[in-house]
């Protein structure tokens, strides 16, 4: 069984209405190993023997997120920079992470339809993941379609975040039963809830 | 005349003198001289023995050099005996020799050659390290070899003692002593009256001069046999090394115990006089013996302490060599030679100033350096006037002629300021850019001063010892000053809230100030101080309160750190973890309270005034309430005021907000 690891990256932890609630069923799973970044380091303080250790003892690592401004929040920057170290993660003699998997579980305050072309964002949420999307591929790492929650703030209202907590558990139980193992992620490809319930069903 | 008057009268006029030969920019050196010239006629009218003041006077020779020593680690030491040794020795033998060459033409004995050309070759160790410490300038290429030229000069007076009776020829002093047809005796014509003149005078160095600057050999040591005399003397060496390594420390313990600032100054003078007689008694050198202990005790502790406490003492003895020096000139003597005496004193500085120069290619000294080297040492030295009245005891040279070598010394050293500011002048405007380049150098020197290595400063002390500074520690506690010189700590005994001794640890080039010391008076008063008069210099402080806060800013400080908050905070923080708070979450409120505690602080210190309590002071009280009462409304809307600054960012819009941006959104 794949061992899967979680980085849950999120600075007004307060405010969220879906993303603690996603980091209480990623805790409940007693297979996962779970770290809240801006508990462990407050001041930024990033240790990167223990952070590569990390990620040596893992084979899926899982990011969860709000996205903030197109990107991450600041602490998961500074994680990728202290611990995706050269001659570790890439680079001459950095193999440490080959073969291993790379997850993303986001939520995105716009809808789903602004990630259009017409939409207000423009383009497709996928392209604004590129530079994680490529930072696998450097550290030959095997990128997994993200699993994503569209405009997370209308959620409670309209009664979207059951199914959306419902479907994150199986998206990780999916992850550790090996379900994702051959799987080809395409260039567009985003999992919701909906879809994970198609998979359950099916 | 007695003592009183006679201080009174030297005092005055170094006092008046002095400050206004510095405001011209003549130095120091110059005003002491002038000043003594002023009161010759009040002194010789008085009956004044001029000349055995100045032997008294030239015991600020020997503190000078003791205090040359402190500065000198042994290492650097080393590293300079190919300049001491080489530069010194060449410029001592080349000056002698062509000096005794010239003299010859003038038809002089080759013994009266030879003692002239060694009076010649010394320099004035007194006038030169003065200037170059008054002007900055004793770290540079040329200070360090002019130092490395004088010291050699001062070792060397000791052969020369021992050499100089060797030339001794009664006859030709009886041939002298009559009118004889001698170019220079002749013109000058009152030649008797001049050299009973002379005779009084040489009685006056003999008697002072065991004691002092030039050792005459103390005849008990003449009495032993060549081998036990070497073992006295290297016994005496010895026990200066090694009683300056391992007595000082429990010395200065045992008087650190009394508690009593005095104490250290007399035990401080005590040590360089017993040093002084010890080096007498062995017939040494006093200045070679104090310069000795000076270089043994340039690691210890106390070594700003002693620096401090003598320094006053050298500068005074120092003033009144100088002014003796003045008051000295004979100027019936040289105004009946005026033309003569003042050709042969411009004759000597060439002379000297070309073979210098010469060494300085030898040698490698370049740019302004080369000149200040080779004008620098152009005269000649205090050391003459003690090898003067040597060489007339011993009927080495004749009394009419030494009087006018006498003149020729005293007035190239009257004129030695002046070569320094042709030197200022002239040559150092054509070499400014070189000049920069070497400020550069001292800046990368400039030392970080922490006074006060508690549990405060220790730790800002590691810090920076850590991250590769070199830091100048000063702590009067002699138990913190063991447990840091343990761990290799460059540390140093003393009241950091001494002026004098800060000076002497580096403050006028000091970089950084870390005031760390319990005493909160005396805190406050070393950053008034430095805040002052060194602008330069920053200084962060350590306030042990809210109040000191104040105080501190008042005194010019504003880098103020108070020695409990950060951990207070730290625990506040802890605290809110402890209660659920999310870490990240405290570490914010955390800043918060600190960013809005500080905020009240700064507008506070503005309005604190020193020389009124607080409850007198209208305007403090005021802003105090209004920023009370901002906090407890802040309270009562149920967030604090550091509490709205940390949700700022992190709140998200709300649905409305959401929805209106959307419809917004697809209108465009």
């Amino acid at each position: 069984m794949p061992k899967v690891i979680v980085y849950f990256a999120h600075p007004g932890q307060q405010f969220s209405h879906v993303n603690t609630k996603m980091l209480d069923v990623a805790t409940r799973n007693q297979e996962l190993t779970v770290v809240d970044l801006y508990a462990e380091y407050p001041r930024f303080d990033i240790d990167p023997d223990k952070e590569q250790q990390r990620l040596l003892d893992h084979d899926i690592i899982l990011f969860q997120f709000p996205l903030f401004w197109y990107s991450t929040p600041s602490i998961l920057k500074e994680w990728q920079d202290i611990v995706l170290e050269h001659g570790f993660a890439y680079g001459a003699g950095g193999d440490a992470l080959a073969g291993k998997r790379m997850g993303l579980a986001i939520t995105a305050a716009g809808p789903q339809d602004a990630y259009t072309p017409n939409g207000y964002q423009h383009y497709p949420l996928r392209d604004f993941l590129r530079p994680l999307e490529q930072t696998a591929n450097l550290c030959k790492m095997r990128f997994l379609p993200p699993y994503v929650l569209y405009g997370s703030l209308k959620a409670p209202n309209e009664g979207r975040v059951e199914p959306h907590l419902h479907g994150y558990r199986r998206y990780i139980e999916a992850l550790q039963d090996g379900e994702f193992d051959s799987h080809e992620t395409k260039p567009d490809e985003v999992w919701t809830a909906d879809a994970m319930q198609m998979k359950a069903e099916a | 005349m007695d003592f009183l008057s006679l201080a009174f009268i030297f005092l005055i006029a170094g006092v008046v003198a002095v400050p206004i030969a510095s405001k011209f920019g003549l130095g120091s050196v110059l005003g002491y001289l002038i000043a003594g010239i002023a009161i010759a006629p009040v002194l010789n009218a008085a009956g004044v023995d001029v000349i055995s003041l100045q032997h008294f006077a030239e015991f600020g020779v020997v503190m000078m050099l003791f205090l040359v020593g402190l500065e000198l680690e042994p290492k650097l030491l080393w590293q300079m005996r190919n300049k001491l040794l080489g530069l010194g020795g060449l410029q001592v033998c080349g000056t002698a020799v062509i000096v005794m060459g010239v003299a010859m033409l003038f038809g002089l004995e080759w013994t009266i050659s030879l003692a002239i050309g060694l009076i010649f070759a010394l320099s004035s160790t007194a006038i030169v390290l003065q200037t170059l410490n008054e002007k900055g300038l004793m770290k540079s290429d040329g200070g360090q070899s002019s130092f490395s030229v004088l010291l050699f000069q001062d070792i060397a007076v000791i052969p020369m003692l021992a050499l100089i009776p060797l030339l001794a020829m009664p006859d030709l002093m009886e041939q002298y002593a009559a009118p004889a047809p001698v170019e220079i005796h002749a013109e000058e014509g009152h030649g008797t009256e001049e050299a009973a003149h002379q005779d009084a005078h040489g009685g006056g160095h003999d008697a002072h001069d065991d004691g002092h600057h030039g050792p005459s050999g103390p005849t008990w040591i003449e009495t032993l046999p060549g081998g036990l005399r070497a073992l006295v003397t290297i016994a005496a060496i010895a026990a200066v090394i090694v009683g300056g390594s391992f007595l000082t420390r429990p010395i200065f313990r045992f008087i650190a115990l009394a508690k009593l600032r005095e104490l250290f100054t007399a035990t401080a003078l005590m040590m360089v006089i017993g040093i002084a007689l010890l080096m007498s008694l062995v017939g040494l050198s006093p200045a070679l013996g104090t310069f000795l202990a000076g270089v043994v005790l340039a690691n210890s502790e106390y070594r700003h302490e002693l620096e401090s406490d003598i320094d006053p003492f050298k500068g005074l003895l120092l003033g009144l060599f100088f002014m003796t020096v003045g008051a000295g000139i004979d100027f019936q003597l040289l105004f009946g030679n005026f033309a003569v005496i003042l050709a042969l004193t411009l004759g000597l500085i060439a002379l000297k100033a070309g073979v210098l120069l010469a060494l300085s290619f030898v040698f490698k000294i370049e740019g302004a350096d080369r000149w200040l080297f080779a004008l620098g040492l152009a005269q000649a030295g205090e050391f003459g006037f003690v090898l003067l009245s040597f060489t007339t005891a011993n009927n080495v040279v004749p009394p009419v002629i030494a009087d006018q070598l006498l003149l020729i010394v005293a007035l190239s050293m009257l004129l030695t300021p002046a070569l320094f500011i042709a030197y200022e002048r002239l040559i150092l405007p054509r070499y400014t850019g070189a000049e920069e380049r070497e400020a550069d150098v001292v800046d990368d020197e400039a030392p970080i001063i922490i006074a006060g290595v508690g549990r405060f400063g220790g730790v800002v002390n590691r810090m920076l010892l850590g991250a590769g500074y070199k830091t100048v520690v000063l702590d009067h506690s002699s138990e913190q000053l063991d447990a840091m010189r343990a761990f290799d700590v460059k540390a140093f005994y003393g009241d950091a809230s001494r002026p004098d001794l800060l000076h002497a640890a580096g403050l006028h080039e000091a970089k950084l100030l870390v005031v760390a010391i319990d005493d909160r008076e005396q805190a406050n008063a070393i950053v008034h101080h430095v805040s002052q008069n060194h602008p330069h210099v920053h200084i962060i402080a350590r306030a042990v309160d809210r109040h000191q806060v104040y105080e501190l800013y008042a005194a010019g400080c504003r880098n103020i750190i108070r020695d409990t908050f950060d951990s207070a905070v730290r625990a506040g923080r802890s605290a809110y973890e402890a209660l659920g708070v999310h870490p990240f979450q405290a570490q914010r409120m955390a800043r918060g309270f600190e960013d809005h505690d500080r905020y009240m602080l700064r507008d506070l210190a503005q309005l604190y005034r020193s020389d009124i309590p607080q409850t007198e002071n209208p305007e403090y009280i005021q802003r105090a309430m209004e920023l009370r009462d901002e906090m407890d409304e802040a309270l009562r809307n149920g967030t604090s005021a550091f509490h709205a600054r940390v949700d700022r960012g992190w709140s998200p819009p709300g649905t409305k907000d959401v929805d209106a941006e959307e419809a917004q959104a697809k209108e465009s």
